[in-house]
C-alpha cells in the first residue's frame, strides 16, 4: 500500500466520526499528554526526588539541615527545586535538559563517594554560582527581592550591605555562597578566608 | 545456734529496712531542686543572641574583644572561615569591621606567617558572641583604673 492510499484510508477512517467527536477528543487527548508531561516533569521537581541518588542525600541534604534554609523561626522551608529549578516555565525545561548531564554523570559514578563529591565540590560549586549570577540570582528572588526589603528591620552589618549592594549592583550570589551547603576548599577562591597553605 | 539465726535475722533486716528508712528521714536535695516528683521543674528562661551592636569595651588588658553580633551558622572549618570574609585584612574595610590583629598572624615561635597561623584560626575559641544573662554568682572584678 504506496503512502497516498495509506492518507485515504486515515481520511476514510475520520469521516466515520462527527467533527465534533473529534474536536472533543483531541481536546481531551491533549489534557491527557499535556498533564502528564507537567506531572511527570513535577515528580522530578521535588526533594523526595532529588535525595533518591545517595550523592544528593548524604552530601548535600546532611548539610543543608543545619541551615536557615531548612529550620528557623517562622517556619518557613525552601527546598532543593525552590533554589536550584527555575520556576517560569522556559527557564525550567532548558535547565530540566541540561540536567540530563547529571544523569550521565550518575552513571559514570563520578561523586559516588564522599571523598569524589568533596574533591569535585569547587567545580560543582562555581557552576552553581555561574548559573546564579548570570541569572541575577532568579532563583533567590522568587522569595527575597530588594524592593520588598525593609533595611531599616535588618542587622547594622546588612542594612549597611545591602544598601551598597544595590548600588553596586551587586547580585544575592556575590557575598551569600555556601549558605545551604559546605563551601569547596576556598584557597583557590579567596586565600584569605582559609588557614595557611592548600590542604592536600 | 538457734540464738545466733536469731540475732543474725534481726540484723539482716535492721539493715534492710529499718535504718535506712530512719536515715531517710532526713530531706536530701537532689541537683533537680526541691520539687515533688509529679511537678514541672522551673523552665530556665530562654536567651536569645544579641543582635549587632558597637564593639564592646574589653574590661582587661589583652582580653579577646567579645563578639558583638551573632554568629550562627557561621562555618569554621580547614576549608573555610566564616568570619575572615568580613574580618580579614582584605575584607575588613568594605565589611566595615574591626581587623584581625597583627598577633594572629604569629606561630609559637614567633615567626610571621602569610596568613592567619593555625593556632590562631578557630576564632570562638577565645572569641564569643553574647546573650543578655545576668551573672550566676557574684563578681566584684573592677579593671585597673591605670589601665581601664
Amino acid at each position: 500500500m504506496s503512502l497516498k492510499d495509506k492518507y485515504k484510508n486515515l481520511q476514510g477512517w475520520l469521516a466515520g466520526f462527527s467533527v465534533i467527536t473529534l474536536v472533543v477528543s483531541a481536546f481531551a487527548l491533549g489534557i491527557i499528554f499535556w498533564g502528564g508531561f507537567n506531572w511527570t516533569m513535577e515528580m522530578t521537581n521535588t526533594e523526595q526526588f532529588c535525595i533518591s541518588c545517595h550523592e544528593m542525600e548524604d552530601n548535600v541534604y546532611m548539610e543543608y539541615q543545619n541551615t536557615i534554609h531548612y529550620s528557623n523561626r517562622t517556619g518557613v522551608r525552601a527546598t532543593c527545586p525552590d533554589c536550584h529549578v527555575p520556576k517560569e516555565w522556559g527557564h525550567k525545561i532548558v535547565r530540566k535538559i541540561r540536567a540530563s548531564n547529571e544523569l550521565l554523570h550518575k552513571v559514570l559514578g563520578t561523586i559516588n563517594t564522599r571523598e569524589k563529591f568533596e574533591a569535585n565540590r569547587l567545580e560543582l560549586a562555581q557552576h552553581e554560582w555561574a548559573r546564579m549570577k548570570k541569572t541575577d540570582s532568579r532563583e533567590c528572588r522568587n522569595c527575597h527581592s530588594f524592593d520588598s526589603m525593609d533595611y531599616t528591620a535588618q542587622g547594622r552589618r546588612a542594612y549597611k550591605r545591602h544598601i551598597k549592594a544595590v548600588d553596586d549592583g551587586q547580585t544575592c550570589i556575590d557575598c551569600h555562597k555556601g549558605i545551604a551547603h559546605e563551601l569547596p576548599d576556598m584557597h583557590e577562591v579567596d586565600a584569605s578566608v582559609v588557614v595557611g597553605q592548600k590542604s592536600k | 545456734m538457734k540464738k545466733i539465726l536469731l540475732a543474725g535475722t534481726i540484723l539482716i533486716l535492721g539493715f534492710a529496712g529499718v535504718i535506712p528508712q530512719l536515715l531517710a528521714e532526713e530531706q536530701v536535695n537532689s541537683l533537680r531542686g526541691d520539687h515533688a516528683l509529679d511537678e514541672n521543674s522551673i523552665e530556665p528562661e530562654m536567651k536569645n543572641w544579641q543582635l549587632d551592636r558597637d564593639p564592646i569595651a574589653r574590661d582587661h588588658v589583652k582580653q579577646p574583644p567579645l563578639i558583638p553580633h551573632k554568629t550562627q551558622g557561621y562555618t569554621i572549618n580547614l576549608k573555610f572561615n566564616k568570619c575572615m570574609s568580613c574580618h580579614s585584612w582584605t575584607k575588613y574595610k568594605d565589611a566595615g569591621a574591626t581587623k584581625i590583629s597583627q598577633s594572629h598572624f604569629e606561630d609559637r615561635d614567633n615567626n610571621v606567617m602569610a596568613n592567619v597561623a593555625a593556632r590562631r584560626y578557630f576564632c570562638t575559641q577565645c572569641h564569643v558572641p553574647q546573650v543578655d544573662a545576668k551573672p550566676l554568682v557574684e563578681n566584684t572584678f573592677q579593671p585597673l583604673p591605670t589601665v581601664k
